[in-house]
């Protein structure tokens, strides 16, 4: 066998401690190449910063509302004519009645102040002022609820909080300049001299944004007022319809394929059938809820009850996925245990492996959830537009069946209306939905943490 | 083959190729190997004996820096190779592992065809300038690892796809085509059977002429039979170093005696 | 709300067939439950089980086939005349259907007696108005042949509903006494309820079967419906994509098929080489310390939510390539919203697919090929790419795959980031559209679902879900069998 024409092996000449040329070209390579993989993990953090700084450095304004403090004199001779009191009589007085009493409540400050302003010369009365370009579009219908909750408030002068206009609410966030509404029609470098020395005496400043989290959404016209509330709400119920449809169909499915599925064509057909699902564009699963829940069976368009069952076909093979992965990591020793005592396959399934399980499907759905919370597409098919959450449901049956939004498709619906003060609550709106994200997946790690079970 | 390997075996004593002093390896706290000073021949198959566990396999992994890759892994001492320090921070471990190759405990041929598996080595360390130079190196390991006959008319075939020992001798081969001056062994009969086993302790004494070759084994008869040296640990300590025959006839320390003898282990 | 109540009746029927059945096993055992062959519990969910599953089976499919069967009769009731030049049955049925609706509408909000929503006549009254008063906005003045369709429809359902609710109401008390009749002392209650359970287990994992066959379904019947409207030659090799609601839409998929793939290819240009790259430095280089950190954050890129990419391609990357791309720069681009935007931004999001798919298949490759290669003296860069990336590499394959399937069926990143024009251009900087993008559109505007302009979208789907289901059980497939080649 022994070859003896062979030389003996020469070895390598040199010092060890003396690299060659050679080696010393290699080890280059080698720092170059560990340098492109630290570079593309670098440049992988740097993104996920960019998009962290970008949402909080645009978002961070939403949470924040400009409002004006003023004495509102609720006149009765315009309220109330015949001094009556009587609520119809009130109710038939239109919101557009009310801004005369803005106007001239600002004016008063303008006089009690004493600014130089050439708007100390605006109109009170009339259709339109140039002083309520200063306030939002809401301002008087805020006035009209107050007045009609509480009729008592005519004749009396009252301290309220009236939410400035976009632009003025721009102006002190830094979003909107002089240079920036030299164009604009809606507001002057008059008004924003006049907003400068109201606010240096505290009668407009910035305040906490309660609205925006609790609010519905508003008109084009009223950026400001727009709010994250009812779309919340309609995230809120969707959440419900999947936990409730996916959690347990996805666990009873996971546990036939698991614990008794026989090993055939069929049940190969179902593995194969979830994993493909799973990796189905979302924009599909709209196209089908719009066919089958919409078309086929006339369930209601835009509630969140069919985007609950959208979401939970999308969510189905996540859970399902993930559930087998738990169900597969108890050790066949418990359900022999169980066996051996003389429990039925059913009886060891539901008693020992399922519970025993149950961390890890939890984080599973918790995980599924969230992806589902953030959805957006498959929603937009089935009518779940952001224009629509401006009402509240009135109970838990209109929750499920009235139409209604979702946060993410009430951000895309924000994104579209191409307006800076809409983009703002675009981005702040990001911000609440990442908060939820955050915060499950969160409760889905200290679950893994928490009961993680090594056999 | 060996009708009676203890006697006929000459034992001349040749230069030193490793020595090492005081070596200590720690895996995070728990101490591997205690104290160990041993001096390695060349043109010598040494033989690692030793329970599993006892640090055998942990100190081959020293001579060549294969440690290095093991994060927790904590080298102290002193270990040289023809007089240099393996361990000073100006060697490459790249250049150490080419002098000093490795064939470990299972046959780990890449997913590749036989051929690329044995030029692999010379092509790394650029020891071909020509394709027909690289063919001559790759006929030559393979007929030093003696395996040439049963592929060479199949280099293109892929190595996964042989025997288990064709599999161990492939890599054998690919371990000698980088020529190196000494080659480990982890155990390299452990996952053969008993006719791929012989074929391999055959090629380990052919080797022996112009490599100092350092064997680990758990089997005494492998060691006894392949060996000139034996070493003998237990518990991370080298309890006995010294000639094979005299290791297995006449034990200095009551340990070794005792594992030979079957009673530890 | 009465098919809410309908289900609570029969829910409630249930629990009290299981107190019922539980009670009866136990005192035929005359209190002592040894004798029973079964836990009493068994014998109570025997009852509820056979309250519930035959009550909810009719329910569902009642309300499923109901519709089909009203439709079907009205449509077939509908004379020749009530159908005018330019229209089809389709499109009248849905006018029928919405008539119907907004007299319930009108109803429920007491705009109208259900006795004049009944008897009402086009000829007397104006439908139109009297709907638009209580939010039934209709498209036409109603027909006399549309509203006597109509209303014949809201007597059919009500008469449907009615049966209904008698049937299900019957089969539940007909399961639940023939429960207990049988809850006996040596009935094997526990045997008849593990079948059922294994029953409800089977169906469950049909939903995702029946998810797919509706999947399918829905895609079928609607592009099925568009080829008859809109020649099946023109769609998939026509060039110009140009809808109009007004009738005479060029409706060609080869501009968006292009924009899908140029934004796709785009996006896998950025997400493979940093994704593969991120991978192999934290599998084979980064200590323990530094993947701890570094692997979780990179992951978090795919937890964030697609609409939230959008608006960071419509209003941060947008506007930054545009500042140096743009009129002002290179003078290229001529909005923000563009393939590149596009592109880009779907790239990062694919980054850790690509990346944590990458290290599962790198990490999959035995560290005994690492060993051979590194004891016989390759560094590691050179065991990474002559060992460990070929040994891979079909792995990585399959990955890149799914990636892209990703990409192709990304649609809000494109609908906000790429633009809306379908043109087929060269220049990455051009606004494009794709195939997702154009099916939202089609679907959310206000065109009938009966056009062609919407039924488009169904064709459109069609596409996708079969290029990106062909990517999928391609990429699966290599990568079942790379895994299989390791274990």
């Amino acid at each position: 066998m022994t070859d003896a024409t062979i030389p003996a092996a020469t070895g390598a000449t040199g010092s060890l401690l003396e690299p060659d040329a050679r080696t010393r070209r290699r080890n280059a390579a080698e720092a170059r190449f560990r340098l492109y993989g630290l570079i593309a993990v670098g440049i992988g953090l740097f993104f996920l910063a960019a998009l962290m700084i970008s949402i909080f450095m645009n978002g961070a304004g939403a949470f924040q509302q400009t409002a004006y403090t003023l004495p509102i004199e609720f006149r009765q001779d315009v309220l109330d004519k015949n001094g009556t009191g009587d609520i119809e009589t009130i109710k038939s007085v239109k919101t557009f009645a009310y801004k005369p009493l803005i106007r001239e409540a600002i004016l008063r400050e303008i006089y009690r102040l004493d600014i130089e302003t050439p708007l100390a010369g605006a109109k009170v009365k009339g259709f339109s002022s140039d002083l309520d370009n200063l306030f939002s579009d809401g301002a008087p219908a805020t006035l009209r609820d107050m007045v009609l909750s509480d009729p008592g408030l005519i004749g009396q002068t009252v301290t309220v909080k009236l939410i400035a206009s976009s632009r003025v609410d721009g102006y002190l966030k830094g979003r909107v300049s002089r240079e920036s509404i030299a164009r604009d029609k809606n507001l002057d470098a008059v008004h924003l001299d006049l907003v400068d020395e109201l606010r240096a005496a505290g009668v407009v400043a910035k305040g906490f944004n309660l609205a925006f989290i609790t609010g519905p959404d508003a008109s084009d016209a009223r950026p400001e007022q727009a709010g994250m509330g009812v779309a919340m709400l309609g995230s809120f119920f969707m959440m419900l319809v999947v936990l409730l449809l996916s959690l347990p169909i996805g666990v009873a499915a996971s546990i036939y394929l698991e614990e008794f599925a026989p090993k055939n064509r069929i049940t190969d057909l179902i593995e194969v059938n979830i994993s493909n699902l799973a990796a189905v564009p979302s924009i599909v699963f709209g196209i089908l809820g719009l066919a089958v829940f919409i078309q086929v069976m006339h369930l209601p368009q835009s509630a969140p009850l069919v985007g609950g069952l959208v979401l939970t076909l999308m969510t189905l093979p996540t859970i399902i996925i993930s559930t087998r992965a738990s169900l597969k990591s108890v050790p066949p020793s418990i359900r022999d245990a169980a066996l051996g005592v003389g429990a039925s396959k059913m009886q060891a399934v539901f008693h020992h492996v399922l519970p025993l399980a149950m961390p890890g499907i939890l984080t599973g759905t918790i995980i599924g959830l969230a992806q589902a919370l953030g959805e957006t597409a498959p929603l937009l098919l089935i009518g779940m537009v952001g224009y629509i959450a401006s009402n509240y449901p009135d109970g838990v049956a209109s929750g499920f069946l009235d139409p209604n939004s979702a946060m993410p498709a009430q951000i895309f619906e924000w994104a579209k209306r191409a307006d800076p003060a809409f983009y703002e609550r675009a981005w702040g709106g990001i911000i609440i939905l990442l908060v939820f994200l955050m915060t499950m997946n969160i409760i889905a790690i200290l679950l893994r943490r928490r009961f993680e079970r090594r056999w | 083959m060996y009708d009676n390997p203890l006697t006929k075996r000459q034992t001349l004593t040749q230069e030193v190729k490793f020595s090492a002093r005081g070596v200590n390896v720690f895996y995070g706290d728990s101490h591997a190997i205690k104290g160990v000073d041993v001096d390695i021949e060349d043109k010598t198959v040494t033989a690692f004996i030793g329970p599993s566990g006892c640090g055998k396999s942990t100190f081959l992994r020293c001579l060549n820096r294969m440690n290095d890759t093991i994060d927790v892994c904590r080298v102290e001492g002193r270990i040289t190779l023809d007089g240099e320090d393996i361990y000073d921070p100006r060697v490459d471990p790249v250049q150490l592992r080419a002098r000093v190759g490795m064939v470990f405990q299972k046959p780990n041929p890449f997913p590749k065809s036989i051929y690329d598996n044995v030029a692999y080595g010379p092509k790394i360390h650029g020891m071909a300038r020509s394709r027909a130079e690289l063919d001559e190196i790759v006929e030559r390991a393979l007929r030093r690892g003696a395996i040439w006959d049963e592929v060479k008319d199949r280099l293109d075939a892929p190595g996964t796809g042989l025997s288990g020992g064709q599999q161990q001798r492939l890599c054998i081969a690919r371990a000698v085509a980088t020529e190196p001056e000494v080659l480990l062994m982890d155990e390299p009969c452990s996952a053969l059977d008993p006719i791929a086993t012989a074929q391999v302790e055959e090629l380990i004494d052919e080797l022996r002429q112009d490599y100092s070759v350092v064997i680990v084994t758990h089997s005494m008869q492998q060691a006894a039979r392949v060996s000139q040296k034996t070493a003998f640990f237990h518990l991370g300590n080298l309890v006995e170093f010294g000639e094979t025959g005299q290791i297995f006839t006449n034990p200095r320390d009551p340990r070794t005696e005792s594992y030979i003898t079957g009673r530890i282990g | 709300m009465p098919l809410f109540w309908l289900v609570l009746i029969v829910l409630g029927l249930a629990v009290a067939g299981y107190v019922a059945g539980r009670g009866r096993a136990l005192r035929l055992a005359g209190g002592d439950s040894r004798v029973l062959h079964s836990l009493p519990s068994y014998y109570g969910a025997h009852v509820a089980l056979l309250t519930l599953v035959p009550a909810f089976a009719i329910l569902c499919l009642w309300v499923l086939i109901q519709p089909l069967v009203i439709e079907n009769r009205i449509s077939a009731k509908l004379p020749e005349t009530a159908i005018a030049e330019s229209s089809t049955r389709a499109l009248v049925m849905s006018d029928v259907r919405r008539v119907a609706e907004g007299l319930d509408v009108a109803v429920a909000a007491g705009a109208m007696t259900a006795d004049e929503a009944a008897h009402m006549r086009s000829e007397l009254t104006d439908v139109r108005n009297r709907l638009g008063a209580v939010g039934v906005a209709l498209g036409s003045d109603v027909g006399p042949e549309v509203l006597r369709a109509a209303q014949a429809y809201r007597a059919l359902a009500a008469r449907g509903h009615l049966a209904m609710t008698l049937v299900v109401l019957t089969a539940a008390l007909g399961g639940a006494g023939l429960g207990i009749a049988r809850s006996r002392a040596d009935f094997r209650a526990r045997n008849v309820v593990e079948t059922a359970v294994r029953y409800l287990l089977i169906f469950a994992a049909t939903v995702a079967i029946l998810t797919t066959i509706g999947i399918v379904l829905s895609l079928v019947f609607n592009t099925i419906e568009f080829f008859k409207l809109y020649p099946a030659r023109d769609f998939f090799f026509g060039t110009t994509w140009a809808p109009s609601f007004g009738g005479g839409s060029e409706l060609g998929i080869l501009p968006l098929l292009w924009g899908t793939f140029y934004i796709s290819l785009i996006a896998l240009a950025v997400a493979v080489p940093i994704g593969l790259f991120a991978a192999v430095y934290l599998s084979e280089y980064a200590s323990g310390h530094t993947r701890a950190i570094a692997k979780p954050l990179i992951e978090v890129l795919a937890g964030i939510p697609t609409i939230v990419y959008g608006l960071f391609a419509l209003l941060t990357v947008g506007p930054l390539l545009i500042r140096v791309f743009g009129a002002d720069g290179v003078g290229i681009m001529q909005a923000g919203t563009a393939v590149m935007t596009a592109g880009l931004v779907m790239g990062i999001m694919l980054i850790p697919f690509v990346s944590s798919l990458s290290d599962d298949i790198i990490n999959a490759v035995p560290q005994s090929m690492r060993d051979g290669s590194l004891g016989l003296g390759a560094t590691r860069s050179e065991t990474v790419k002559q060992v460990v990336l070929p040994a891979a590499l079909p792995g990585i394959v399959g990955a890149i795959l799914l990636a892209a399937s990703r990409a192709i069926g990304e649609t809000m990143i494109v609908v906000l980031g790429a633009g809306a024009a379908a043109r087929l251009s060269m220049n990455p900087f051009d606004a494009m559209t794709t195939v997702t993008a154009k099916i939202v559109s089609q679907l959310t505007g206000d065109a009938d679902f009966a056009s062609p302009e919407a039924l488009v979208a169904f064709a459109l789907g069609m596409t996708l879900f079969v290029i990106t289901l062909g990517l999928n059980v391609f990429a699966l497939y290599i990568v079942r069998k790379y895994r299989e080649q390791y274990e």
